[in-house]
């Protein structure tokens, strides 16, 4: 890791989507107008797959080099250097960022592809695809950032496209106010976020190496065992639970979860790209990045393998009610991401980065496949409206049951290889709960997939006449990307078999240069036997089976009545599941109401106390004055009019004096002369 | 090329001059006088921009010649990393205010002159080293600001302008006797602020202390701290839209410089002990408060002016943080302040001249029918939503960053207020251009050429500093990290520290 192999291709893998969101932004209506909608697609679709060509060049280059120097940079310029913190604007390849960047392109790519299909009938197709590219530009600069600073660019970018695709339908004030929440929410994990920064920089700093170079913390952090930080946490502890809120946010886990069903607005592809296989993994990426760290802090560990477990669980239970086809894929995700923060938390890094990559590809194809639904019965998304749909939609059926046995973890599917490695490392690394509750939710996952393939794709069609005449498979732009997402799923896994099958595990190998510090190789060593290996393969098996057999009886059979189970307690378990735990009326009775009044009240204080403060000072000083003008008018204007009155007064008297007799003068005259001389005679004594 | 600062300083009074003596139904001629003026500013900030040496904390581009020698009053321009880019945003910000002007059709000439007179008061109050020039260019500045709200401004505009007008000057009135005071107890009297830096530590700590305070409420006023600030809403609800883009582009800086220049710069021992309370906990004030209030408006302009509130305190904040990154910060924020919400109040401009009323609630589905306009704010609401990858982002990261070592708990606070201003920019974002068309508003055409000349630089400048902000922090860090070391040697540190 010392010497990185400068390289100087690594930005175009980013610059290209970022261009053509330039294109499209900026000259997108008139491309539009003049050259049609086949133009801003080749445009939107062209630069992401560059970037997906150049990528896999890359990834060519790097298998050529020593495992140990796997790791590439391309340094751009300076960013800041302000007050030690320098950082330049660089782009670095090692193995996690190369499946991230393979991930990020090749699933991204293909599901633009999609989208000229699905998006098709859209006016500002122009604008789609301008932020579609955008996103995959700031999720590449997430990934690829070789600073936590840039990466963060990255991460609040990708949320700014996850809002503006969210309410993409803009008309419709439920679809912002969707985007609003994603926005607001991935916020508050931000805040944790970036204090976490911060205080990582400080300690880093007190260290003697102030930095946030993902590299340079990867080589010092060790220096930071040990050390306090606050409210009585050890520093590391203090920042990775930070991180890990922030990454609640951005990866939708408890209990920061609540933007991801309603993310649900937005196209489909979106749905797909964004809120399925790419922005939301972000959190685990960044855990996976900050393995170093994350693994010098055990109780923070636990914290996420907790976490992660229960959220697993939990939105399972909720999926299990839903009844519009993309609310079960969203609880279905959220209850993946939480899969793979339990692969994290327990230390197997590789075996959350398998499912991530995994899950990218059934996840993206189960969000299709129902986008190609949706596309087939002119935007109904209620399943109890659809049925038979597999005679009319065959690829959209096959490779959804595809995807689907993949998620459930039916061997060989690729979910099998992956999600069985997490029950595992989380059963052998001592965490019996935790087991226990992703054990649960795999059956819950069997369950709800297989109610919505029945509830979907079998029986009877429920819909309307009109929607039934109008039922059609996808155009091949779309289905043609919904049978290599299904090959990807079904064979995706071959890249980690199980050691009882046989010692072949090259994506972990691949990834070991970056889980390999001192602290991260502790947390991960565990021997597991291929005898117990074996065993725990088939409880998850026979719990996936468990899970389709009920849901067979159910909602293919119907020998089983969903009744029977909505209406145990009355029917109030049933209800509170249906309507999600009324977590999102918690939530804004507890928080987002009072936070509106709070609101009021500052501003109602502002412009009544503080400013009534400065009016009535105002008030006050004219008061004075008028009183000072009363003063003026009746007390100095009064003296003024005194001294005149009384020396008119003096005058009128006075006058009388000049009697015009001349005795009278002389009297006076000395009288005065006499008094002098007194006065005089007075002073000389 | 010398007298380059005389040159930027009073170039607009020429301007005013010619436009004095024009035919005052010639409004085309006034308008473009102005704009000559104002750009033959913009030639001369580039071209200090580009001479200016990054290397030095020395007093550049000075002009000193004695003026009142009796009174040892001199005329001295000068720049350094402290003014330098307090400079270009003035020249900037004063060349868009003009052109957003053109629209202006009631008694343009008097408008355009005291425009450019407002200009040059402001441009020399950066300019000035010499604190009674300073304090002359202080007062220029208030009273062209006082008539061009108080004639040309909303329904309301004569108790603004009074507000704003009386509050400045009580202001002005402690900061003139903090001045009179550092002159008369200073053993070599002096106005030169240079000089008085250098003497800082021939004043009494008690004596330091007094000044500070009344040079701080004054300056508070101006940024406007709380609780002082209940002038601004006010000030800008009447405003014209230009007047209100150099009010909160420009104006609200002299605060924030000021006391970086005079506090600071002059009194470090008091800086170093009472910044915290002063700047550190009032900032914090400034930025949760004002992001509180801001949640609450319904008038758009008033939301903006509260949302300024918010955005100085983070200046504030670090200034409070004694740190290269924090004081680095809190400049670089004072300017991508100036530009974002000089867009803000335009954008806000934008509609009021077609609909002419802000209420928020009155406004939806613009977005459908003006893209450019909804698009153009968009990027103004997410640069100052501090969004990563334009300029606000990195200066409220270096703030933030800069203040957290010593103040964790007010950057804790001040942190959050990136969630509470996201509520409110998006709350109003959907509100004005999201959801249903509303067919009131269907006829109104999309940004003009004049409008978008005026935004298009900023939103250019505020993306180029997002990604390059070097082209701006190279200015400042020499002299900012000298000053910042100047105030943790002060004596006062100990008891600072204590905190």
């Amino acid at each position: 890791m010392e010497n990185p192999l400068h390289v100087g291709f690594i930005h175009w893998i980013i610059v290209l989507p970022l261009i053509g969101a330039a294109i499209n932004f900026l000259l997108g209506p008139s491309i539009q107008r003049r050259m049609g909608k086949g133009a801003i697609g080749l445009i939107g679709c062209g630069v992401v797959l560059a970037g997906f060509a150049i990528s896999v060049w890359a990834f060519f280059q790097m298998i050529a080099l020593d495992p140990e120097h796997r790791f590439m940079l391309d340094d751009l310029w300076t960013w800041m250097n302000i007050g030690g913190m320098k950082l330049d604007i660089a782009f670095w390849l090692d193995p996690l960022s190369m499946v991230m960047t393979l991930i990020v392109t090749g699933v991204g790519g293909v599901i633009h592809i999609y989208s000229t299909g699905y998006m098709h009938d859209e006016d500002s197709f122009w604008r789609f695809f301008g932020w579609l590219n955008l996103f995959t530009f700031s999720m590449l600069v997430l990934v690829l950032g070789d600073n936590l600073w840039l990466m963060f660019v990255g991460w609040e970018g990708v949320g700014l496209c996850s809002f503006a695709l969210i309410g993409f339908w803009h008309k419709v004030l439920a679809n912002t106010t969707a985007g609003n929440k994603a926005f607001i929410v991935n916020r508050v994990g931000d805040w944790a976020f970036v204090i976490a920064l911060y205080t990582l920089f400080w300690g880093l700093s007190a260290v003697g190496h102030p930095t946030l170079v993902t590299r340079e913390v990867a080589q010092w952090s060790h220096l930071l065992a040990g050390r306090p930080g606050y409210l009585g946490l050890p520093l590391v502890s203090f920042v990775t639970l930070l991180m890990f809120i922030g990454a609640t946010g951005k990866s939708a886990q408890i209990p920061l979860y609540v933007w991801l069903p309603d993310a649900m607005a937005g196209p489909t592809p979106v749905s797909a790209l964004i809120h399925a296989a790419t922005m939301v993994t972000a959190g685990i990426y960044m855990a996976c990045r900050l393995n170093f760290l994350f693994s010098m802090a055990p109780d923070t560990m636990l914290v996420v393998a907790t976490i992660g477990s229960l959220t697993a669980f939990f939105a399972a239970t909720i999926g299990v009610a839903q009844n519009d086809i993309k609310k079960v894929l969203a609880y279905s995700t959220v209850s993946q991401l939480g899969y793979m923060f339990t692969a994290v938390g327990v230390g197997a890094y590789a075996a959350g980065v398998f499912h991530l990559m995994t899950h990218a590809f059934f996840k993206a194809c189960l969000f299709l496949g129902s986008g190609s639904v949706i596309h087939a019965m002119g935007g109904e998304q209620d399943m109890r409206k659809m049925g038979g749909l597999r005679r009319h939609m065959p690829i959209t059926f096959w490779t959804f049951l595809a995807a689907t046995l993949a998620i459930c973890g039916f061997p060989p599917f690729s979910g099998f290889m992956s999600k069985d490695e997490i029950l595992l490392q989380a059963f052998a690394h001592g965490h019996p709960l935790i087991w226990a509750l992703t054990y649960g939710a795999a059956g819950l996952t069997a369950f709800y997939m297989f109610r919505q393939v029945y509830m979907t794709f079998f029986g009877e069609f429920r819909g309307t006449h009109e929607q039934e005449h109008h039922l059609h498979e996808s155009p091949p732009s779309m289905s043609m990307v919904l049978v290599i997402l299904g090959v990807l799923s079904v064979v995706g896994g071959f890249l980690m078999l199980p050691g009882f099958v046989a010692d072949f595990k090259p994506f972990e190998h691949f990834l070991e240069p970056v889980f390999s510090s001192e602290f991260t190789r502790r947390v991960a060593e565990v021997q597991i036997s291929h005898g117990t290996e074996l065993a725990f393969s088939a409880l998850a098996m026979a719990m996936a089976f468990a899970g389709w057999f009920v849901a067979d009886l159910m909602y293919r059979r119907e020998v089983l009545s969903p009744e029977r189970f909505s209406s145990l307690f009355n029917g109030e378990a049933y209800r509170i599941v249906l309507n999600k735990y009324y977590i999102d009326e918690i939530y804004q009775a507890v928080i987002v109401n009072p936070y509106l009044v709070f609101c009021r009240v500052t501003a109602w204080f502002d412009a009544n106390i503080i400013d009534g403060v400065v009016n009535l000072t105002a008030a006050i000083v004219v008061l004075l004055s008028w009183f000072t003008g009363l003063f003026d008018a009746w007390i100095v204007d009064g003296l003024v009019n005194l001294t005149s009155n009384v020396t008119l007064d003096f005058g009128a008297r006075v006058r009388r004096l000049q009697t015009g007799s001349i005795n009278g003068y002389l009297y006076a005259i000395l009288a005065g002369v006499m008094f002098i001389l007194l006065v005089r005679a007075m002073l000389r004594v | 090329m010398d007298h380059l600062l005389t040159i930027i300083t009073f170039v607009p009074i020429v301007g005013m001059v010619l436009i004095l003596l024009c035919p005052k139904d010639q409004h085309n001629l006034i308008r473009w006088i102005a704009a000559a003026a104002a750009f033959a500013q913009i030639l001369i900030a580039i071209y200090l921009y580009a001479n200016f040496d990054t290397t030095t904390t020395a007093i550049q581009f000075a002009e000193k010649y004695p003026w009142v020698p009796s009174y040892h009053i001199n005329y001295f321009l000068g720049v350094d990393g402290i003014s330098i880019s307090m400079v270009l945003l003035t020249a900037l910000i004063c060349f868009i205010s003009v052109f957003a002007s053109f629209g202006i059709e009631k008694g343009v000439k008097g408008y355009f002159a005291l425009l450019l007179l407002l200009d040059t008061g402001m441009m020399g109050v950066f300019a000035a080293l010499d604190f009674f020039l300073f304090y002359i260019f202080w007062e220029v500045m208030l009273l062209p600001m006082y008539f061009l709200i108080g004639i040309w401004g909303g329904p309301r505009r004569e108790y603004a302008a009074i507000k704003f007008f009386l509050y400045t000057l009580l202001g002005s009135v402690l900061i003139l006797l903090a001045m009179l005071g550092l002159y008369y107890y200073n053993p070599t009297p002096t106005f030169d602020m240079t000089r008085l830096a250098a003497n800082a530590g021939s004043y009494s700590l008690n004596f330091q202390r007094i000044a500070w305070i009344a040079l701080f409420i004054g300056f508070a006023i101006k940024i406007p701290a709380f609780p002082f600030h209940t002038w601004l809403p006010d000030a800008h609800v009447e405003a014209p839209t230009a007047i209100s883009v150099i009010l909160a582009g420009v104006l609200l800086k002299m605060g924030t410089y000021g006391i970086l220049r005079v506090n600071f710069g002059i009194l470090p021992a008091a800086s170093h002990e009472l910044a915290w309370i002063a700047l550190g906990v009032i900032g914090t004030i400034n930025i949760v408060y004002g992001a509180l209030c801001a949640m609450a408006q319904t008038d758009y302009k008033k939301l903006i002016a509260y949302s300024s509130v918010s955005h100085m305190g983070y200046v504030m904040l670090g200034i409070a943080g004694f740190t290269a990154a924090g004081i680095n910060g809190a400049v670089l924020q004072m300017f991508n302040h100036g530009t974002i919400t000089a867009m803000l109040f335009l954008l806000v401009g934008v509609i009021y001249d077609r609909a002419h009323h802000r209420e928020i609630n009155g406004f939806g589905g613009l977005a459908s029918h003006m893209p450019i306009y909804a698009g153009m704010t968009g990027l103004a609401f997410f640069a100052a939503m501090g969004l990563p990858g334009m300029s606000a982002f990195i200066s409220e990261v270096l703030v933030l960053l800069g203040a957290w070592q010593r103040h964790p708990l007010m950057t804790v606070f001040g942190a959050s207020a990136a969630i509470l201003t996201a509520g409110y920019m998006l709350w109003t974002y959907q509100r004005v251009y999201l959801g249903p068309i509303n067919d009131k508003y269907v006829g109104f055409p999309d940004l003009s050429a004049r409008e978008l000349f005026t935004l298009v630089p900023l939103a250019v400048i505020v993306l180029i500093l997002g990604v390059y902000p070097h082209a701006l922090l190279s200015l400042l860090n020499t002299s900012l990290v000298h000053l910042n070391q100047v105030v943790m040697s002060a004596p006062g540190a100990a008891v600072a520290l204590a905190h």
